[in-house]
């Protein structure tokens, strides 16, 4: 009762701000070891959060053990609230899904020594705090391999969420990834300031679109943008999970988060003491990331997104990697040099053949 | 520019307007009777997830959209409850409607997140609808889009020059004196409530099943609030707030080419014009006593006690 009264009163507050009262769900098990989640978005986005929760429902059934999740958290002062009342109501491990939460997190594992805490996608750690995301952008090069070969106007059209360096990386792994089949490839690019916004997302891909792309990529978590390909009859890329439903006709590929096996491994460890803290980034190799079905492309496109997808994986064809040039043209990676981990993380410059800045 | 490219960013500009015509359009009547309901966005919210249920579940478009006015209106029957007969604060009620509407969709909807609907279908007049330019815009927009026009004019109409619209002006002008002559003051304002609701469940289903033709939560993203603004930017007139919903809608649309192009306005400066034309509105007409009682309702927000 207690968790629910507690809710109640936080909603109050939360529901100008987030929209509606943040659902605690709660399963039942056998084990006493409770790990909790929190989400940006609603489970229902049917993209990022969508996928996180799918994973927790993964490592619950492995471990057999009781999880909580909540929904729609705000990134802010409100996350640290709800962070801090899982670690108050006895969750053994607290995983906090977007960016957004990485201090918040940072705080309220600094006041709880004995909980582990695990941020997806930030950079700050502690003793108690591991940090764990997925190179996304493997996805994006692939993606853009097939936009060249697709891409009739060599212009597409990009809706970025919020200019922080994991869009960026996306968005440059995306042009290499073109300009390595098109080299005449361009990106136009848009950012609408939100992770999840369906009526601007489908605003984004309309202007984009008349601005002579024929293929919508997106960095942002709803189906909207495809749907305006489908409707129009072109093609786009889905995002965090397979949107095929959506547009049956315009979806090529998606990239696919799959985050039960780091879910499971990690929620095990804590429950067996041999957890520690650490830093993870897997990638296709992992099989933290999934390319949902190659569809609606000639069979040639099809051979050469696998044969891109095998090189990623095999290690044989790395994506940031000299020459590389800036926006301006001006040469940002020699020839033979390649970027390593730190400096792909904290990207912050657009490779050549990106139109537009970056918004401030 | 290619006629194409402007024929399809007028058409994205139509379908960001429709919304907040019908919203705004429903609000305008509610307000003239004197009554402020502040639970747009709540009311769209619910018209927008009836409207995709039934959809879904029938597979009936018409049935959605009808179910989506209904919703609307139902909504707009608790606030007329509280507020007319039960007399509670206009201001606090509306906004707990708006509230209360975000988390009952959310609800309601849990079940149709992540299923797509068909969109609702365009006209198709042959020989018209092919016409370059004026096909598209004038012969192949869905029914929504022509009931916005319609229900404008017929307010329009029904406002200004009809015995019924003048009462409804009346109730809200001076509800006392409207009442002294017998008219059903209540009564009226429960209709132009309803009204309200239902208009505002309709702009919910267009949302829900012609711009992104499936359910998300929160997916009126604030358009409730921008068609309350336009009322008053519109100082409750039909053919100003026909302007104001097509000048909002053009903006939200700009903004994203003003990014592409690369012009050196800021992408935020853009967004933000429709609030400062608002604010500046509002200023020109609060500037001198005379010019507010000549736009706003006199009675609107104000309680009315029948005495005797």
């Amino acid at each position: 009762m207690l968790i629910k009264r507690r809710s109640f009163t936080k909603g109050l507050g939360l529901g100008l701000a987030a929209g509606a009262l943040p659902l605690l769900g709660r399963t039942a098990s056998a084990s006493d070891f409770k790990a909790g989640y929190i989400y940006v978005g609603p489970i229902g986005d049917h993209g990022w959060s969508y996928q996180h929760d799918q994973g927790r429902l993964a490592a619950d059934k492995a471990l057999g053990i009781t999880s909580t999740y909540v929904e729609k958290v705000p990134e802010g002062a409100d996350a640290e609230r709800v962070i801090r009342e899982l670690a108050e109501t006895g969750h053994g491990i607290i995983f906090t899904t977007s960016f957004g939460f990485m201090d918040p997190t940072l705080k309220v594992a600094r006041d709880y020594p004995e909980v582990k805490f695990e941020h997806a996608t930030g950079y700050k750690r502690a003793d108690n705090l591991a940090t764990y995301n997925i190179r996304f952008y493997e996805a994006r090069y692939i993606q853009g391999v097939i936009a060249g070969r697709m891409s009739k106007s060599g212009v597409v059209g990009y809706i970025g969420s919020i200019p922080i360096p994991e869009v960026i990386m996306g968005m440059n792994a995306f042009i290499l990834g073109m300009r390595s089949v098109n080299p005449q490839g361009r990106i136009k690019q848009v950012f609408i300031n939100s992770w999840y916004d369906p009526g601007k997302e489908a605003d984004a891909a309309k202007a984009l679109l008349d601005q002579g792309a024929d293929i919508i990529a997106q960095h942002t978590d709803s189906p909207a943008p495809l749907q305006v390909a489908e409707e129009r009859g072109l093609k786009g890329f889905g995002q965090a999970s397979d949107m095929i439903k959506f547009a049956p006709n315009a979806q090529l590929t998606s990239a696919v988060d799959f985050w039960d096996g780091y879910y499971t491994e990690r929620t095990k460890a804590a429950m067996e003491g041999t957890w520690q803290s650490h830093d993870v980034w897997g990638g296709l190799k992992s099989g933290m990331l999934h390319m949902a079905p190659y569809l609606n492309m000639p069979d040639d496109v099809k051979q050469m997104a696998m044969a891109a997808e095998a090189d990623i994986r095999d290690g044989k064809l790395t994506i940031f990697k000299g020459p590389i040039n800036a926006q301006d043209g001006s040469p940002k990676v020699a020839a033979g040099e390649t970027l390593d981990d730190g400096a792909i993380a904290g990207m912050d410059w657009l490779a050549e053949g990106v139109e537009g800045d970056l918004p401030n | 520019m290619d006629s194409a490219i402007l024929v399809s960013i007028l058409l994205s500009i139509v379908s960001a307007s429709t919304p907040l015509l019908l919203a705004a359009t429903g609000e305008l009547v509610t307000e003239r009777s004197g009554l402020l309901n502040l639970g747009v966005e709540g009311m769209m919210l619910v018209g927008s997830v009836v409207g995709f249920a039934v959809t879904y579940s029938t597979g009936s478009a018409l049935l959605g959209v009808v179910a989506a006015a209904l919703g609307g209106a139902a909504m707009a029957l608790v606030f007329s409850f509280l507020t007319l007969t039960l007399l509670a604060n206009q201001v606090a009620t509306g906004l707990a409607l708006t509230i209360f509407g975000i988390g009952l969709a959310a609800m309601m909807g849990a079940g149709f997140v992540g299923h797509p609907v068909p969109k609702l279908p365009g006209l198709h007049i042959p020989g018209l609808s092919e016409l370059p330019v004026v096909g598209p815009l004038l012969f192949g927009q869905d029914a929504l889009v022509y009931f916005s026009f319609l229900a404008l004019f017929g307010t329009t109409w029904f406002l200004f020059h009809t015995h019924g619209g003048l009462v409804l002006r009346a109730v809200g002008d001076s509800h006392d004196a409207a009442h002294a002559i017998g008219y059903p003051v209540i009564r009226i304002r429960y209709a132009a409530a309803l009204f309200g609701g239902a208009m505002s469940g309709l702009a919910g289903a267009y949302l829900s099943l012609s711009y992104t033709p499936m359910w998300a939560e929160d997916m009126t993203a604030g358009r409730g609030w921008i068609a309350l603004a336009l009322v008053v930017f519109a100082t409750w007139r039909p053919g100003r707030l026909l302007l104001g919903a097509y000048l909002f809608g053009g903006i939200t649309i700009l903004q994203f080419h003003v990014q592409t192009l690369g012009i050196g306005v800021p992408a935020q400066l853009v967004s933000m014009l429709p609030y400062l034309a608002t604010i500046v509105v509002l200023c020109i007409i609060s500037t001198d006593r005379g010019r507010i009682r000549l736009n706003a309702p006199a009675c609107l927000g104000r309680p009315f006690h029948a005495a005797g």
